[in-house]
């Protein structure tokens, strides 16, 4: 049987840009997230994905523990994420870890390899040697012992993002944030390091919640996949059955702008749908459901009422007023 | 054979004297453009995808760069020799160019119109037009990208627009003048996927209204497939292959070119292949011969030692690479 690792529920975090008056009454705020629940299962990878302003960044940073969640709870192994007032156990940091996207700026400059990695070990496993726990870091991700004295920008844009997964495994986490490890890399580079993190998911049990706007990676990396559009999650199915058989109109637009290589894929694309119109603001987002402006499905009921998410089959839920809403008629 | 191409490149060099050595960067660059093709290249970050275009407008700061030999003819002429007065009437009639991060291509403390009409206004030059004139003109453009308001567009600055839209304006300002070469240089990269579609649709459609012939730079291999006729690989700074679009992704040639298309992960599964092992090389010390060969698997004795030349296996696909010397008869398939 599959556990839940990590289960998020309606979990808000809205950011206060500003104020509509000088003695600063009524704020500006972003629903940057709105109402976000779904759980990650024990050893698979859970794909997030969204256009950027969506949302999912700010879903991994608040699991991380940079934002505290405005309302809405999130629960690591059933335990409270954020307790109040308390600052996170120690025990708990060193589950939990997160490669960012651009190892250009995530890895400090002025430090050397060895000093990057040495940091977390330092904190969580202190009683360990530390040089022997940096040689088999680097060799966890296929890199020679002598890395350790050279510094960031020595490296190739791959290399810096495997130490930085390095120094994401170096706490021996169960669970690990990848906030689009590999758009800032090139294709080539990209299987490379797909790869790497997919064996070290098999050999140390991990857990993924993996960030991306590509959706064919998604569709290779993936076991359940989410959409997020504007803080909120649209359609949430199995990688395999999402592609196959998307509900949401928002869903089949984007499958349908991917620039495909082959013809094969070209036949997986919905083909009627043409992507229109522009993200809105998150700070301010459309009455009822957030994509009616773009889409080429909408109804009356769309700009009044937010549709509730609703499982259509088994495993694959959708919010969206096409499908099943419980006081519409017209079902998908 | 066609007539005279467009835009043609002839075993162009590019080197970059800095701090310690030379750049040597484009290292005999061979590429066509034929009036009205669309045609697209590709390649990894840092093979010379940009230079070689910055190279054709002249828009490469010398130094650090030169040329060391060369040629660029755009409509017979060579871009290279040329005068400030024809060079000029190049940039404003001839070749325009859209780069890949719109918010750094526009100058955020000018207004849209502003930076409209300086181009309508450069692309004018003799012709005397009244103030009024001129933002009739800035307008015409922005209608033609799809911008709602064009009117109020014109007054606002770069920072009250979205990405897709700055795009929009930046194609705007490439269509002033009526163009002949369209350069767009990863025009969608930055953008979102649903608005990067869009803006590549909009760039078929006018490309189709007026004409024009286009350069799409770009390291998406599904956006080549989709909007251009011919696609160009670049490695490490001269061409592996050529082909029309069609015949390149059905039956690709150079092991680069095979292990780019493995590298793509697929809609339809099948999990994500390891990519190409290694890095493009340094330019300070390219590999001899070959540039790909340290990361080639078929790599032979003579990829070390020889640059390969490019062998016409039909009249639209050519390629470099020694596994093909015998004009890919008895080549084993990669």
């Amino acid at each position: 049987m599959t556990t839940d690792i990590l289960t998020v529920t309606d979990l808000k975090r809205y950011f206060v840009i500003g104020h509509k008056d000088i003695l600063k009454r009524d704020p500006i705020t972003v629903k940057a997230v709105d109402g976000v629940s779904f759980t990650v299962q024990e050893g698979e990878t859970f794909g997030l994905v969204g256009e950027s302003g969506s949302g999912k960044s700010t879903v991994a940073y608040t699991t991380i523990g940079m934002y505290r969640p405005t309302e809405g709870r999130i629960s690591f192994q059933g335990q409270n994420l954020f307790e109040e007032n308390k600052v996170r156990p120690l025990a708990l940091k060193k589950e939990i870890q997160i490669v960012f996207q651009d190892p250009g700026s995530s890895l400090n400059p002025r430090r050397n390899i060895r000093q990057i990695l040495e940091l977390p070990l330092r904190i969580h496993r202190r009683d360990e040697n530390q040089t022997e726990q940096i040689v088999r870091l680097l060799e966890m991700v296929e890199l020679p012992p002598d890395y350790m004295h050279k510094y960031p920008q020595m490296l190739g844009g791959g290399e810096k993002q495997m130490i930085a997964i390095a120094r994401a495994l170096a706490t021996d986490p169960s669970f690990v944030i990848l906030d689009e490890p590999t758009s800032a890399l090139d294709v080539s580079i990209q299987g490379k390091i797909i790869s790497l993190l997919i064996r070290l998911q098999n050999e140390f049990h991990l857990s993924y919640l993996f960030i991306t706007h590509d959706l064919s990676l998604m569709r290779n990396v993936a076991s359940r996949v989410a959409i997020m559009y504007l803080g909120k999650i649209c359609e949430v199915a199995e990688a395999a059955e999402f592609f196959r058989n998307p509900y949401h109109p928002y869903t089949q637009m984007l499958l349908s702008s991917i620039p495909v290589v082959s013809a094969e894929e070209e036949k997986l694309k919905p083909k009627k749908i043409t992507s229109t119109g522009e993200i809105p603001s998150p700070v301010n987002i459309p009455s009822g459901c957030s994509f009616h402006l773009r889409c080429p499905n909408k109804m009356d009921i769309c700009s009044r009422v937010d549709p509730s998410m609703v499982e259509v089959e088994a495993g694959h839920t959708v919010r969206c007023h096409l499908h099943g809403q419980p006081d519409q008629a017209d079902g998908g | 054979m066609h007539a005279s191409p467009l835009l043609e490149i002839k075993d162009l060099h590019v080197h970059f004297d800095v701090y310690g050595g030379t750049l040597k960067v484009l290292d005999g660059v061979n590429f066509t453009v034929q009036s009205g093709q669309k045609v697209g290249l590709v390649g990894e970050t840092g093979c010379g995808k940009t230079t070689t275009m910055k190279s054709i407008l002249r828009i490469l700061p010398m130094p650090p760069a030169r040329i060391p030999s060369g040629e660029i003819y755009f409509k017979g002429q060579n871009v290279l020799k040329m005068g400030r007065e024809a060079l000029r009437q190049v940039r404003s009639e001839g070749i325009s160019m859209i780069f890949q991060d719109p918010t750094a291509a526009l100058n955020p403390v000018f207004s849209v119109g502003q930076q409209l009409e300086a181009v309508v206004k450069y692309s004018l030059e003799g012709k005397e037009l009244s103030r009024k004139e001129i933002r009739e003109r800035a307008i015409v453009p922005l209608k033609e990208v799809a911008l709602p308001d064009p009117e109020r567009m014109l007054d606002s600055y770069p920072i009250q627009l979205s990405g897709g839209m700055r795009q929009r304006v930046c194609i705007a300002m490439a269509l002033v003048a009526s163009r002949e070469l369209l350069i767009a240089d990863e025009p969608g990269t930055s953008l979102d996927v649903t608005i990067q579609d869009q803006i590549l649709r909009l760039l078929h459609r006018l490309v189709e209204e007026k004409n024009v012939s286009v350069i799409l730079i770009t390291h998406t291999l599904g956006v080549v497939r989709e909007t251009t006729d011919r696609v160009y690989v670049m490695y490490a700074g001269s061409m592996a292959e050529v082909a029309n679009t069609e015949e390149l992704f059905v039956n690709p040639l150079h092991p680069y070119t095979h292990g780019l298309m493995a590298a793509v992960p697929r809609l339809t599964g099948g999990g994500v292949s390891n990519g190409i092992p290694g890095r493009i090389p340094d330019y300070l010390a390219p590999p001899p011969g070959c540039r790909f060969h340290p990361r080639c698997d078929h790599a032979m004795s003579i990829c070390r030692r020889e640059k390969p030349p490019f062998y016409k296996l039909s009249d639209s696909h050519e390629v470099a690479c020694f596994l093909y010397r015998d004009g890919g008869k008895g080549t084993r398939t990669l």
